[in-house]
C-alpha cells in the first residue's frame, strides 16, 4: 500500500509540472483564441537564455534578463506576428504559432547552441524519506513554488486593474475593445505573463532535464491535460495536471507491467479522450453555443 | 503590396542559396572522395548528431589541408535527418548518385538504408550501431558495425558487472533491469540479455522507456522499489540518458550500479545531471580528450585557421572524439582499397571492399598518433566487426576516466549473430556468400 501511495504522490508532484506548462497554454487562448504551439519552444528559450545569463551574472539578475527577453519576445510576437492577423480565423492564428515555434527554437539554439547545459539554481534534488515513502525535495519544493505562482496569478487576475482589464478581453473581445481597452496591449501583458511562466516551467525541467532541445517536448505533456481541463481554464490546467502526473504514474507502475510497459505517453491521452465523451469542452472548458 | 514582398523576399533566399550551393558543387569535384553527411544538427538528439558530424568533418578537413588521402582530397555535402527516420532515407536517396559509403548515425537509419545499400551497392557503415546481426558479413555484405556491435557490447557488459560483483559465479541471483528507450534501437538487445540471463542465472527485467523519455519517475520507483534492482543498463539516447542519473539519485540507488550504453556515455548526457551523475559507469570504443597527437593537429591547424566546424569548447568530447574514430576507420578502408586498385576515387564496391579487409593494427594506430585512443581492428569476409575490446568509463564528476576493459563474449554471441542472419537471409531470400 505504501509503494501505491508513493507512485500517487510522485505522480501528483510530476502533474504540477505538467499543469505549468499547460498553463501558459490556458493563459494565451483564453485572451487571444491562439493555441500557443510554441509554449515549449518559449521554456526552452527561457532556458537558453538563463544558463547563457548565468555564465556572466548572478543568478537573479540572470533571472531579471531572461524574462526581459521573454517579454521583448511577448511584445514582438504581438505586435510583429499577430498584429497582421487580427480577425483572422483561429487556424491562421494556430499556423502562425506553429511557425513562432520553430523560429524561437532556432534563434535560442543559434545564440546559445545545441549541447546539453546543466542548469544548477542551488535546489537540491536528494530523496526526502518519510516513513517508508520516497520523495524528491526537488519536487516537493517546486510544487511550493508552482503553488505561489498560481496563487500570485489569481491575485493578480482578480485584484489589479490590468488583471480585470485582461479578464474582460478573455470574456469579449469587442466589448473590452468598446470600453476602451487596448487589444493588443492586453495580448502583449498575456504574452509576457506566458513568458513568465514558460521561465518557471524551463528552470523546473531544466534543471531535471538539463537545458537542450528536448526541453520544447514538454509541451507534448501538457496537450492531455488540456484536453481535459478545457483549453481556456487556469484551475482545469491545473487540476487536469494533477489528474493526469497522477494517472499515468499508476497506470505504468500498475497495468504497464500486464501490457508490455510503456504506457505512459498515451495513457493521459487516453484518459482524455474518454472524458471527452461526457465533457466536450473538458472539467472547466467554456461551452460554446452557436447560434444556427 | 503584402505579396509583393513575399515574392521578393523569396526571390532573394532563392538567389542566395543558389550562390552559397554553387560553393558545394565546386567542393564535390570529381576527384574527391564524396560523402553523403547523414547528420542531425536539430531535433531532440542535436547534441550527439552535431558533435559527431563535426569530429568526422574536422578530420577530414585536417586530411584535405594536408593534401587529401593519398592526394584524393575529401568533399561531403551536410544532409539534415534530425534523428527521423523519414527524413534519412530521402538525404540518402538525395545523396546516393555522388557517395559510395553511409554513416546513418542511427539505428532506426540503418534498418531502413540496409536493402537499399545492399541493392545500389553502397556501404552502411553503422559503428557500434544498427542490426546486431549485420556484424555477419556473409548475409551482410554492405553492412559493417565495426568495431563492435551492440550484443557484444552487452556481453562485456554482463562480464564487466560479474567483475564488479566478484566474478562471474556472482551473477547468480542478481537482478538487473534493463531500462530502454522503446525504439528499436532500444529494443535491440533485449533477445542477448535474456539468453544471457539465462546462461549466467541472472534475473533480467525490460523497463521501456516511450519516447522522448523525459519523465521516468514511474520506471525508476519501479525499479527501485519494487524490483529492487541491483544494476541498471541505461539504454537511452539523448535526454532520456540524463533522466535516469536524476532519478537514481532522486531515490538513492547508487550511480556506481547505473551502467550505459555507449550513447549513453557523453559530456552531454551527464553534464546536465550535475552531482547526480557522479560515480555512473558507460561502455565506450574509443578514447577522448585533446591529449592525442592526432587530436593536436587538428585544434592547431583546423581550429588553429578558423575552420572547425564546431564550438571549439566541445572538441575534445565524447561524441566529437567519435566523428574522429569513424573518419580513421574510414579513412584506413580507403588506403586499403588504394593498395588494391590504385589510387583513386573509390566505387562502392572497392569501398566495401577496403572496409572488408581492414587490418588496423597497434603499431599504426600509434604511427596515427592515436595510441590510448582505439583497438586494433581486424575485419574479414564473415566478420564485419573486426574489434575485440569493449572500453568502460567511469564519471568523476569533472571528466570521464577509465575504468577497464572487456572482450565481449565470441563464443557465446557469434553463434547467435549466425543463427539470427541466417534467419533474416532465409525471410529476405538471400544466399549467404561463402567467405571460406
Amino acid at each position: 500500500m505504501n509503494f501505491f501511495f508513493e507512485v500517487l504522490i510522485t505522480g501528483l508532484l510530476v502533474g504540477i509540472m505538467y499543469s505549468l506548462v499547460a498553463l501558459g497554454f490556458a493563459l494565451i487562448y483564453k485572451a487571444s483564441d491562439v493555441f500557443n504551439f510554441a509554449q515549449g519552444d518559449m521554456s526552452l528559450l527561457a532556458g537558453l537564455a538563463l544558463v547563457g545569463f548565468l555564465t556572466i551574472m548572478p543568478l537573479w539578475l540572470a533571472l531579471v534578463c531572461t524574462i526581459a527577453v521573454m517579454t521583448l519576445l511577448a511584445y514582438a510576437t504581438v505586435f510583429i506576428i499577430f498584429r497582421p492577423l487580427v480577425a483572422r480565423p483561429p487556424l491562421i492564428l494556430f499556423m502562425a504559432a506553429i511557425g513562432l515555434a520553430f523560429l524561437v527554437q532556432g534563434i535560442g539554439q543559434s545564440i546559445w547552441g545545441t549541447d546539453a547545459k546543466g542548469l544548477n539554481i542551488g535546489i537540491p534534488d536528494n530523496p526526502i524519506i518519510l516513513g517508508e515513502l520516497f520523495l524528491s525535495s526537488f519536487d516537493l519544493i517546486f510544487g511550493v513554488v508552482a503553488a505561489a505562482l498560481v496563487g500570485g496569478l489569481v491575485l493578480f487576475f482578480q485584484k489589479t486593474r490590468t488583471g480585470r482589464a485582461l479578464r474582460a478581453v478573455a470574456d469579449d473581445h469587442e466589448a473590452a475593445l468598446s470600453v476602451g481597452i487596448p487589444l493588443l496591449n492586453a495580448w502583449a501583458v498575456t504574452w509576457v505573463i506566458a513568458g513568465i511562466v514558460a521561465t518557471v516551467a524551463g528552470i523546473a525541467w531544466g534543471s531535471r532535464l538539463g537545458v537542450q532541445f528536448s526541453l520544447s517536448l514538454i509541451a507534448l505533456k501538457a496537450l492531455p491535460v488540456l484536453i481535459l481541463g478545457g483549453i481556456d481554464s487556469i484551475p482545469g490546467a491545473i487540476l487536469a495536471g494533477l489528474v493526469v502526473g497522477a494517472g499515468e504514474n499508476l497506470a505504468e507502475v500498475f497495468i504497464g507491467p500486464y501490457v508490455g510497459g510503456g504506457i505512459q505517453t498515451f495513457f493521459p491521452y487516453l484518459m482524455a479522450l474518454l472524458f471527452l465523451w461526457f465533457r466536450p469542452y473538458g472539467m472547466f472548458g467554456k461551452e460554446i453555443i452557436d447560434r444556427v | 503590396m503584402g505579396r509583393k514582398w513575399i515574392f521578393t523576399l523569396f526571390a532573394l533566399v532563392l538567389a542566395c542559396s543558389l550562390i552559397l550551393a554553387s560553393g558545394q558543387v565546386q567542393a564535390a569535384d570529381e576527384k574527391a572522395q564524396f560523402f553523403g553527411l547523414l547528420i542531425y544538427r536539430t531535433g531532440p538528439f542535436a547534441a550527439g548528431g552535431s558533435g559527431m558530424g563535426s569530429g568526422w568533418e574536422d578530420f577530414m578537413e585536417l586530411r584535405n589541408m594536408q593534401g587529401g588521402v593519398n592526394g584524393i582530397k575529401y568533399a561531403w555535402e551536410e544532409c539534415e535527418t534530425a534523428y527521423n527516420t523519414a527524413r534519412g532515407v530521402e538525404c540518402y536517396e538525395r545523396l546516393k548518385d555522388k557517395a559510395v559509403l553511409f554513416h546513418p548515425w542511427s539505428t532506426g537509419i540503418t534498418y531502413a538504408l540496409i536493402p537499399r545499400g545492399t541493392k545500389e551497392e553502397k556501404v552502411i557503415f553503422s559503428s557500434g550501431y544498427g542490426r546486431a546481426d549485420a556484424s555477419d558479413g556473409s548475409v551482410f555484405p554492405w553492412v559493417f558495425t565495426t568495431p563492435t556491435n551492440y550484443w557484444s557490447q552487452n556481453s562485456a557488459k554482463i562480464k564487466f558487472i560479474g567483475e564488479k560483483m566478484g566474478g562471474m559465479d556472482k551473477l547468480k541471483g542478481l537482478k538487473i533491469a534493463n531500462l530502454h528507450i522503446d525504439v528499436p534501437y532500444g529494443q535491440e538487445t533485449k533477445p542477448m540479455l535474456d539468453a544471457l540471463a539465462e546462461k549466467f542465472g541472472f534475473t533480467i527485467q525490460h523497463f521501456p522507456v516511450p519516447w522522448p523519455g523525459i519523465d521516468q519517475k514511474a520506471q525508476w520507483m519501479d525499479i527501485v522499489r519494487r524490483f529492487k534492482a541491483d544494476w541498471v543498463i541505461n539504454r537511452n539516447w539523448g535526454v532520456s540518458c540524463t533522466v535516469p542519473l536524476k532519478e537514481a539519485a532522486r531515490l538513492g540507488f547508487p550511480r556506481e550500479r547505473v551502467l550505459g550504453v555507449w550513447w549513453c556515455g557523453s559530456e552531454e548526457d551527464v553534464l546536465p545531471a550535475g552531482p547526480a551523475a557522479k560515480g555512473y559507469y558507460s561502455a565506450n570504443f574509443h578514447g577522448s580528450g585533446k591529449d592525442f597527437p592526432l587530436v593536436k593537429e587538428i585544434i592547431d591547424k583546423v581550429y588553429g585557421t578558423m575552420k572547425g566546424h564546431m564550438a571549439f569548447t566541445r572538441v575534445g568530447s565524447v561524441y566529437w572524439s567519435r566523428g574522429i574514430y569513424i573518419g580513421v576507420v574510414t579513412e584506413e578502408a580507403i588506403l586499403t582499397a588504394h593498395k588494391k586498385f590504385g589510387v583513386k576515387v573509390l566505387t562502392g564496391e572497392e569501398i566495401r571492399w577496403g572496409m572488408e579487409n581492414l587490418n588496423i593494427t597497434a603499431e599504426r594506430i600509434k604511427e596515427l598518433g592515436l595510441e590510448g585512443f582505439m583497438s586494433p581492428i581486424k575485419t574479414s569476409c564473415e566478420n564485419h566487426e573486426g574489434g575485440n575490446i569493449v572500453l568502460f568509463q567511469q564519471w568523476d564528476g569533472e571528466k570521464w576516466v577509465p575504468a577497464g576493459t572487456q572482450t565481449p563474449m565470441n563464443d557465446f554471441v557469434w553463434p547467435l549473430i549466425k543463427e539470427s542472419a541466417a534467419k533474416y537471409a532465409k525471410e529476405q531470400g538471400i544466399t549467404p556468400k561463402d567467405c571460406k
